[in-house]
């Protein structure tokens, strides 16, 4: 039973992200089944699924470190035209620089180690053309503190740091430049349940005050319901429900949705 | 003060409106409600009134989109244009919620580390008010709502569960609304809150806003109360009050 809702009337703002029926294979394996998402400005699009369901090659893609088999990824923004699965790999790089910030579950993906913190949200602003020592010091300064990240510590790096001060490494080299949109792979899993408050109560704060873009995966409700305005409900690659935050966790239509919502209620 | 707008425009016109659920774990449908059709002008005060598990939060909530209608039509008259809140886009109810549609229930949703004067001040910012101005009336309303001074730059997670309603109420009520939905808001208010409470709604009432509510001692509001409409099966009736004049 799917209700088929109205095109946006009121709201004139073009989508920022519009990705149109995504499909990727690995082998047998078909994490993606015509997957599409948009996603306005300002806005959160939280994505909930099952282990296995795509949500992370769906991550990907939008980060354009996969392409998918089938399907395009727009981006409304100056400068940006066409599907961005047909650009270069220099063309790919510069974007996800400059317009896209990524925080992942395993910092190891995000950061490199052994370096100083300072330096690995610098080397974002290097991929992008900054050179000037005193800039890229001073803009990684801000960025680290408006991730609430400890300033004394900005010169020890990720490996001596705790797991909630690492994801704060990792938000501080996500939002460095500015990004468009930003891609949250389950960011507060795996750290201690008040250290999850605190990452959280950043990123709510973060996206109250910038207005960015967001899209976020996890497994936590309560870290969906606190951050997403729309929600997606994926499985086995396909989206089977998606609707306001509240009216999918309240009514939800799916069976595997409402599985999953009274699962942890 | 004399009221700006038209007390003959219509606000929400709901028609045949259903809401069942499909409870897929017992593979069964429930009806909740069948039929339901009712106007609302500027200024007016609709009761929802019948028995427990009647169906009145669940219409409020459909009404307000938390809860997705099965079948019928709720148009309502926003500042943008009419819409049909039954099948309108998600974004765009999300903008109408923002400044045009309220709802207030008993439970506040604190934040870890946002300040009670902030989380009723938020209405505010997100349509637009300065933030030193919205944080001057937020301080106004938890003053009326009866919350301590002292408290207002403190977390409402450690507040008391009377405290946190009243921090609920203030920012609910805080931004007047075209269309309030209020699902029992004065249960377990002490007197001083529920009168603050009511005095807010006869002048939200009196500055044109509609509402819809719900409330356990319907003579809390019985001078607000315009027409009601009884949900418990067969009982179904809109009854017309004499219209009170506030
Ligand atoms: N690089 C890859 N090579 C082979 N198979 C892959 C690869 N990446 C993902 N898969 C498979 O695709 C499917 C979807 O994986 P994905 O990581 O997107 O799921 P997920 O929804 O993020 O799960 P989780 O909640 O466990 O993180 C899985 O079956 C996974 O094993
Ligand atoms: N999300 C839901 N999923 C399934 N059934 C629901 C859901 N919400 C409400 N119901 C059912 O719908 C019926 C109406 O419930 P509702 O909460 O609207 O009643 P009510 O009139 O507000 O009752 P009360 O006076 O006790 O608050 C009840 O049988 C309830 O169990
Ligand atoms: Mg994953
Ligand atoms: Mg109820």
């Amino acid at each position: 039973m799917t209700l088929t809702l109205d095109a946006p009337r009121f709201v004139e703002t073009k989508p920022l992200l519009t990705a149109r029926n995504l499909s990727k294979s690995y082998g047998d394996v078909q994490a993606l089944r015509d997957v599409s998402a948009t996603v306005y400005p300002g806005e959160v699009l939280g994505i909930v699924g099952e282990s296995g369901s795509g949500k992370s090659t769906f991550l990907r893609c939008l980060n354009l470190e996969e392409t998918p088999d089938a399907g395009s990824y727009s981006l409304d923004l100056p400068d940006v035209q066409g599907n961005l699965f047909d650009l270069d790999r220099y063309g790919r790089r510069m974007l996800c620089a400059t317009r896209i910030g990524i925080v992942y579950q395993n910092p190891h993906l995000g950061l490199l180690m052994g370096h100083s913190s300072s330096g690995n949200v610098a080397e974002r602003l290097l991929v992008a053309g900054e050179r000037r020592f005193e800039v890229l010091r001073d803009k990684a300064r801000n960025a680290l503190d408006a991730s609430e990240f400890p300033l004394d510590r900005m010169d020890a790096p990720p490996i001596e740091l705790s797991g909630g001060m690492q994801q704060r490494v990792q938000l501080a080299k996500a939002i460095a430049l500015e990004p468009a949109l930003l891609l949250l792979d389950e960011p507060t899993t795996g750290l201690d349940v008040s250290v999850q408050a605190l990452v959280l109560d950043t990123l709510k704060r973060l996206q109250q005050e910038r207005r960015i873009t967001m899209v976020i995966v996890s497994h936590d409700l309560g870290v969906i319901r606190t951050l997403s305005d729309r929600v997606m409900v994926m499985r086995r690659g396909a989206v089977v429900e998606e609707g306001l935050a509240d009216q999918v966790f309240q009514d939800p239509q799916h069976s595997y949705t409402q599985q999953l919502v009274h699962a942890k209620l | 003060m004399t009221p700006q707008f038209n007390r003959d425009a219509p606000v929400l016109e709901v028609r045949s409106l259903s809401k069942g659920f499909t409870m897929h774990h017992l593979g069964a449908q429930m009806a909740a409600f069948d039929d339901i059709s009712f106007q609302l002008r500027a200024g007016e005060f609709l009761l929802l009134k019948g028995r427990n598990g009647a169906g009145k939060s669940t219409l409020l909530r459909a009404l307000y989109r938390s809860y997705l209608p099965g079948g019928g039509e709720i148009l309502f008259h926003s500042s943008h244009g009419v819409i049909d809140l039954a099948r309108a886009a998600d974004v765009d109810v999300s903008l109408l919620r923002k400044t045009e549609m309220g709802f207030v229930t008993q439970f506040l949703t604190a934040r870890p580390r946002v300040s009670a004067e902030a989380l009723v001040a938020e209405p505010l910012r997100l349509s637009g008010v300065a933030q030193e101005d919205a944080l001057e009336q937020a301080r106004h309303w938890l003053d009326a709502f009866g919350v301590k001074r002292t408290l207002w730059a403190a977390y409402p997670t450690t507040f008391s569960g009377g405290e946190q309603q009243k921090v609920n109420l203030a920012r609910a009520l805080i931004l007047p609304q075209r269309l309030l939905l209020l699902d029992e808001p004065t249960a377990s208010l002490d007197a001083s809150a529920r009168a603050a409470l009511i005095d807010r709604l006869s002048e939200l009432k009196s500055r044109g806003t509609a509402m819809v509510g719900v409330f356990h001692h319907p003579g809390d509001v019985a001078q607000l109360i315009d027409s009601e409409i009884d949900l418990t099966p067969d009982v179904k009736s809109l009854e017309e009050r004499e219209n009170v004049v506030v």
